[in-house]
C-alpha cells in the first residue's frame, strides 16, 4: 500500500517533466550521444563513417596550432563582445529601472530595445555595410566634417566589425536578466543607502551591482554561449579575414569530415560546460532568482 | 539659536506632486530638541510626506524645514545630520547584519578595523551581537527593526525619523518593541519622529503627538492633552476613547448651557471660562467612555451634577480590566462605555437591556 502511495506520488512527478523529456531526448541528448559517439569513428574521408574507438581525431585537434589560432580569435572576440554588451545592457537597464520614474514609459522604452529584432539577423547584418563600408555614412560624415582625409579601412570586414555586430545583436540578452534582476531591488533599499551618504558611485557599487548579480550571470551565460557557438557573423563581418571554431567545424563537415568536427564540437561544448560551470559557481543564480 | 542640535521647525510647509492636489498643505511645527515625537493620522494624510521632507527624500514645494535654526531643504540627509528607518526597514538584503550597520560608515571612508569596532558596540547595544553574521533574511521581524534602528543611529544623528516602524511586526511584538524604541531614544538623547496610524503607539511612546488629517495638523501638543482634551471631533474619534455628541445650543444660564436638539434635549454641558456658546449654535461635545457610568432605565437619578441619555445595549465585550459596552444612545453612530470589570458584575447588564447613560457634566469637554 505505502508503495503504491509512493508510486503514484512519483507518477505526478514524472508526469511534471514528461514534455520537458519528450523534447530534450529526442532533440537534445540524442543528438549529443550522436556527435560524442562520432568524434570517436573513423571515415573514409567521402562521408561515410566506421565505428571504431580511437582518439586520432582528438589527438589531431589538440596537437594543431590552428586550434589555439581559432580558440584564440573565439575568445578575443567572446571577451570584447561580453565586455562592450554587459557595459551598454547594465546601463540602459540601470537608466530604465531607476531614471524613468513611469513604469509604462519604462516598459514602453524596454520594448524598444527589442525593436532590431525584429528583422532577421541577416538584413541587420547586410544593414551594416552601407553605415561602415569605405563610402558608407560613417566615412562620409568623417571626410566631411574634415576630420581625416582617407576613409578608414577598419570599419567594415574586420574584427571591429564582428564585434559591433554581435553588441548590436547580443546586448538585449544582457537587457533583460539584468532588467529583470534590478526590477526586483526594492527602491527604499537605494534611499536607505543614500540616507546613510552613500554617493552615487557607492550605491551604484556597493548596492545595485551586487543585487544585480544574477542577471548579470545570466546575460553573461547567454552571450558567451552565443558568440563561442556562432560563426556566422565572424564570416560575414570579417569579410573572411578572421575565422572562428565553429567555423572550422563548418568547413570540415563541408569537407565530409564529420567525426574531426564531431570532436572539435565535443571539445567546444566541454570548454563552454566549464564557462558557464565558473560562472554559476561564483553566483547561485538558482538562490538569486528565487529571493 | 542651539545649533547642531535636533531642534526641528516646519514653517508653511506644503507638498504637491502634481501642481494641483497638495499632499501636504500650510503645515507649522515645532519639536522640541530630544523630544519623541509620533505624527498619528490615517493612510494618506501626508504624515509620511512630512517625515520625507524632514528626512531629505522629497522637498517641500513651499516652505521651510529648520533642524537645530538652521534652513536645511535642498540639503542631502547626511548634511542634515538626519537618519532615517524606512517602513518594512529596506535593509540591504545581500550584506550580514553587521554590513548593513557598518554602511554607513563604509560609505564615509573609516577603515574596515575602526568600522567594526564602532558597528560591534552598536549591535551590542541593541542585543543583536550572536547574530552580526546573519543576513536579513535569516532574522525575525523584531531583530530586522533592531537591524533598522541600529543602522540609522551608527552615524550619531541628531534626528531619527521613523515611518512606520511597528507596523510589519505581530501585535505581541509591536508592544515589546516600541518599549524599546523609548528606551534607545532615551539613551540616544535625540529627537525621535515616528509616523504610525495607531492610536495606542502614539500615545504611549510620544513626549508629543500630532494629529493629521488631509494633508494638514488638527492638533498637537503633549499626549494625555491629545487625548484627554481633543479639539474636534476628528481628533476625538481617531484617537478614540471618547463619545462624541452633536447638538444645538439652548438656554444658557451661567455656567451651565442646555443643549436643545431632540435626540439629546436637557443634556447639561458645562461652560468653561472664555467659552462663548450663543443660544441655536451647533456643537459637539466629548465624553470620555471611561467618565460614561450605565444604570437601569428605572433609576432616579438625583444628582444634580450628572448628565445622562437613554441607551439600548447593543453588545458587550469582555476585556480583562474593563467590560466594554456598545450602546445605542444619542442618535450617534457610537456610543460607548466602558465599565471597571468589578462594577459591572456586581450587576451585568443583558445585550437589549434599556439603560441610562450618565455622566459627570464638568467631565465632558466642548470640541470646536
Amino acid at each position: 500500500m505505502a508503495q503504491s502511495a509512493a508510486f503514484k506520488r512519483n507518477l505526478a512527478g514524472w508526469a511534471y517533466v514528461a514534455p520537458l523529456v519528450v523534447v530534450l531526448i529526442p532533440f537534445f541528448v540524442l543528438p549529443l550521444i550522436a556527435v560524442v559517439a562520432a568524434s570517436f569513428f573513423e571515415t573514409d574521408g567521402f562521408g561515410g563513417l566506421f565505428p571504431a574507438f580511437n582518439l586520432d581525431n582528438y589527438t589531431e585537434i589538440l596537437t594543431s596550432g590552428l586550434t589555439f589560432n581559432l580558440y584564440y580569435e573565439t575568445i578575443k572576440f567572446t571577451v570584447l563582445t561580453w565586455f562592450f554588451s554587459l557595459l551598454i545592457g547594465f546601463f540602459v537597464a540601470y537608466f530604465l529601472v531607476f531614471h524613468v520614474r513611469n513604469q509604462l514609459l519604462a516598459l514602453g522604452l524596454f520594448l524598444l530595445c527589442t525593436v532590431p529584432f525584429w528583422t532577421s539577423n541577416i538584413i541587420r547584418m547586410i544593414s551594416w555595410i552601407p553605415l561602415l563600408g569605405k563610402e558608407g555614412l560613417v566615412n562620409e560624415a568623417l571626410l566631411k566634417l574634415g576630420l581625416i582625409d582617407q576613409p578608414l579601412e577598419f570599419l567594415l570586414f574586420s574584427s571591429f566589425a564582428v564585434v559591433v555586430a554581435y553588441v548590436h545583436q547580443l546586448t538585449i540578452f544582457m537587457i533583460v536578466p539584468i532588467f529583470n534582476a534590478m526590477g526586483r531591488i526594492d527602491k527604499r533599499v537605494v534611499e536607505a543607502a543614500l540616507d546613510a551618504g552613500a554617493s552615487r558611485f557607492d550605491i551604484m557599487r556597493l548596492i545595485i551591482v551586487p543585487l544585480s548579480k544574477s542577471g548579470i550571470a545570466l546575460g553573461s551565460i547567454f552571450v558567451i554561449s552565443i558568440v563561442m557557438g556562432d560563426f556566422f557573423v565572424v564570416k560575414v563581418m570579417s569579410g573572411g579575414g578572421s575565422a572562428s571554431v565553429v567555423g572550422a567545424f563548418y568547413e570540415n563537415i563541408s569537407v565530409l569530415q564529420y567525426p574531426t568536427a564531431a570532436a572539435s564540437a565535443v571539445l567546444l561544448t566541454i570548454i563552454l560546460v566549464i564557462t558557464v560551470g565558473l560562472i554559476i559557481r561564483f553566483v547561485d543564480i538558482r538562490k538569486e532568482i528565487t529571493r | 539659536m542651539n545649533l547642531g542640535k535636533g531642534h526641528i521647525e516646519i514653517a508653511g510647509v506644503a507638498k504637491s506632486y502634481d501642481g494641483f492636489t497638495y499632499a501636504v498643505h500650510g503645515v507649522n511645527l515645532k519639536i522640541p530638541d530630544g523630544a519623541y515625537c509620533c505624527i498619528l493620522g490615517p493612510s494618506g494624510c501626508g504624515k509620511t510626506t512630512i517625515l520625507r521632507m524632514v528626512a531629505g527624500h522629497e522637498d517641500p514645494t513651499v516652505g521651510e524645514i529648520l533642524i537645530g535654526g538652521e534652513n536645511v531643504v535642498g540639503l542631502p540627509p547626511v548634511e542634515r545630520r538626519t537618519a532615517m528607518m524606512f517602513q518594512s526597514y529596506a535593509l540591504f538584503p545581500h550584506l550580514t547584519v553587521r554590513d548593513n550597520i557598518a554602511f554607513a560608515l563604509r560609505v564615509r571612508g573609516l577603515s574596515k578595523t575602526e568600522r567594526y569596532a564602532k558597528t560591534d558596540a552598536m549591535i551590542e547595544k541593541v542585543r543583536m551581537t550572536e547574530f552580526s553574521d546573519r543576513l536579513p533574511a535569516q532574522l525575525s521581524g523584531g531583530q530586522q527593526q533592531r537591524v533598522a534602528l541600529a543602522r540609522a543611529a551608527i552615524t550619531e544623528p541628531r534626528v531619527l525619523l521613523l515611518d512606520e516602524p511597528l507596523s510589519a511586526l505581530d501585535e505581541h511584538l509591536r508592544i515589546r518593541m516600541r518599549a524599546e524604541l523609548r528606551r534607545m531614544q532615551r539613551e540616544l538623547g535625540i529627537t525621535f519622529v515616528h509616523v504610525t496610524h495607531t492610536q495606542l503607539e502614539a500615545i504611549a511612546l510620544a513626549d508629543m503627538v500630532v494629529v493629521m488629517e488631509n494633508g494638514k495638523i488638527k492638533q498637537s501638543g503633549p499626549a494625555r492633552e491629545i487625548y484627554a482634551a481633543p479639539k474636534d471631533r476628528y481628533v476625538a474619534e481617531f484617537l478614540g476613547g471618547q463619545n462624541v455628541l452633536s447638538g444645538k445650543v439652548g438656554k444658557i444660564n451661567g455656567t451651565r448651557a442646555m443643549i436643545a436638539s431632540p435626540e439629546i434635549a436637557g443634556i447639561q454641558i458645562p461652560m468653561h471660562a472664555g467659552a462663548r456658546l450663543e443660544a441655536g449654535q451647533a456643537i459637539d461635545i466629548a465624553v470620555r467612555r471611561d467618565d460614561v457610568e450605565l444604570f437601569r432605565e428605572d433609576t432616579a437619578l438625583s444628582d444634580q451634577d450628572m448628565a445622562s441619555v437613554p441607551a439600548t445595549i447593543l453588545g458587550i465585550e469582555y476585556q480583562g480590566n474593563f467590560v466594554k459596552v456598545m450602546l445605542d444612545a444619542a442618535g450617534e453612530a457610537e456610543f460607548v462605555a466602558y465599565v471597571p470589570e468589578r462594577r459591572f458584575f456586581e450587576n451585568p447588564f443583558k445585550v437589549g437591556d434599556s439603560v441610562l447613560a450618565a455622566w459627570l457634566i464638568d467631565r465632558a469637554h466642548l470640541l470646536a
